[in-house]
């Protein structure tokens, strides 16, 4: 290492900056970086809504057999290593000439990421205060209507810097991708290092770092602005 | 609160088919009320008949069973076996609508239950705005059906369309205009945008008060109203539900104030164990207690 950063650190710096060729290579990798994490959290949050609505439902004959899905689901996602999952979608599941990578890759996310959330909205539904929702049902409301009105926005609250987290880990854990072959920033800064180019891994690195860190702070930024907007009716 | 599954369906199967016929003169009549938490029998075999315009004050000692008794009533707690009746309506059938009934009977809890993510407006015409809107919608589609119809019919035949009486603008005035009237009776109308975070217990209390009547209920349901509240603000709260008294709303407390029944109530519920063991006008309960448990117990409050 102290050999890497030794050999001309700022040069190669300098040289990633400013060559054309190095910026497009990094411009590829991060548009596949962004493709696959928005994919994902799209993905991720409409199906860790729905299984944490299927967890909420009462237990019954209508409801057993999908809410066994459900927990098998969470189960077997969360207790699997993300790269093997990534490697089941790519070469098993999708294993087909042609098959677009990048939608692969925001599956293999998405599911990974919907287990995650479904448990962190199950858990922001069950933290508001049930005399809420009685109180609302004592008014003549309906289960619907207080779920939407009364329980949600309040759980959002407590879900949303969850939720935030789980995007911070979802970025991050793409860089993965590069492992099924896809030109993701993490690629790039492989390739840039490579010793084809500058035979030098240390520049590309740091600068790919801070492009990842660019990314996750943006997202801690806004989540801190939703936080900070939903908790406007605490103020005193 | 959910209806578990062989309460379910025991109540389908049954078709309820109640042994006593319900009193019609009654608002609210219970029938061998018995609820079970688990193993734990909480009610035992509760009969009772309310009639419009009495203030019945449930008393008795803590786990006796008073609040399970009250939220039986509006059936926020399924009875496990028994009847109630409400206006002639089984609330236990599954086939009766349980929200169009409790819209008829407000409810005041221990610890107010404002929905913090509104305004106190917003909080007190929630309900009504969005039962008229219902109401309004199911309008509006009967009226799309019928000149669906009037499409196949000759000219002579056609359904005259029944004008709409209101639309949404005019629905949300007019909850408006009553939430702030009711927030003017409680003399917090300058207190309309804020939310009920910034607002005191006994303020709170009121407000979930004046919430429950925006509905225009036939019964209001007081679950220990004022035990949640600090000493001073007690008052004031007692005050707006003795004025609510005097105008012959129909209601059912449960109390620890028993000065505060005494004054108000037109009979006195003693619970002990799962049972009413004594009941009648507050005078003889309090002055004559005939029960062994209920003089215990008032020489312990009194």
């Amino acid at each position: 290492m102290i050999t890497q950063l030794s050999a001309g650190f700022f040069e190669n710096l300098g040289k990633i900056l400013s060559s054309k060729s190095f910026m497009l290579l990094i411009l590829k990798g991060l548009k596949t970086t962004v493709i696959v994490s928005v994919g994902a959290a799209a993905v991720g949050l409409v199906l860790g809504t729905l299984v944490a609505l299927i967890g909420l439902q009462p237990k019954n004959k209508v409801w057993a057999a999908p809410k066994i899905v459900c927990g098998v689901y969470t189960t077997v996602i969360r207790g699997t290593p993300m790269a093997l999952q990534l490697f089941i979608m790519a070469f098993v599941i999708f294993a087909i000439r042609g098959f677009p990578q990048e939608l692969t890759a925001i599956l293999a996310f998405g599911i990974n990421s919907g287990a995650y959330v479904s448990e962190n909205i199950r858990a922001g539904i069950l933290s508001v205060d049930r005399g809420q929702t009685e109180a609302s049902r004592a008014l003549g409301l309906s289960t619907g209507y207080t779920l939407a009105r009364i329980v949600i926005p309040q759980g959002m609250k407590n879900v949303i810097p969850a939720i935030g987290n789980e995007l911070v880990a979802l970025v991050k854990e793409t860089s993965i991708v590069s492992m099924i072959g896809m030109f993701d920033l993490t690629m790039a800064a492989n390739i840039i290092g490579s010793g084809q180019h500058l035979a030098n891994y240390a520049a590309p690195m740091v600068v790919i770092a801070l492009f990842y860190l660019a990314i996750v702070y943006a997202i801690t930024l806004c989540i801190k602005l939703i936080e900070r907007r939903l908790r406007k009716s605490e103020k005193k | 609160m959910k209806r578990n599954n062989a309460q379910k369906e025991k109540f389908l199967k049954t078709e309820q088919t109640p042994v006593e016929p319900f009193d019609p003169e009654a608002l609210i009549e219970v029938q061998h009320l018995t609820k079970y938490f688990g193993e734990l029998k909480v009610l035992d075999d509760i009969s009772k008949k309310i009639y419009a315009g009495e203030k019945i004050a449930v008393i008795g000692p803590s786990g006796s069973g008073k609040s399970t008794f009250l939220r039986c009533l509006n059936v926020l707690e399924d009875p496990t076996d028994g009847y109630v009746f409400f206006e002639g309506n089984n609330l236990c059938n599954l086939k009766v609508d349980i929200n169009v009934q409790r819209r008829r009977m407000g409810m005041v809890f221990q610890h107010f239950n404002l929905f913090p993510n509104m305004t106190v407006l917003k909080n007190i015409t929630l309900a009504p705005v969005h039962t008229a809107l219902a109401e309004l919608k199911k309008q509006k589609r009967g009226r799309a059906g019928m000149k669906f119809k009037n499409l196949f019919k000759s000219k002579k035949n056609k359904q005259p369309i029944p004008a709409l009486q209101t639309d949404k603008k005019s629905i949300v005035r007019e909850a408006e205009n009553n939430a702030l009237r009711l927030l003017k009776r409680i003399g917090l109308e300058d207190k309309a945008g804020v939310y009920p975070s910034t607002l005191s217990g006994g303020q709170r209390q009121r407000i979930a008060i004046i919430r429950a009547l925006a509905m225009n209920p036939k019964v209001m349901l007081f679950d220990e109203p004022t035990s949640a509240l600090d000493p001073e603000m007690v008052g004031e709260v007692l005050q707006l539900i003795k004025e609510l008294a005097d105008e012959g709303m129909t209601m059912v407390i449960v109390t620890h104030e028993m000065n505060f029944a005494r004054g108000v109530a037109t009979s006195v519920l003693f619970m002990d164990g799962g049972r009413i063991v004594e009941q009648g006008p507050p005078e003889s309960i309090f002055t004559k207690p005939e029960n062994e448990r209920l003089k215990d117990f008032l020489s312990k409050v009194l």
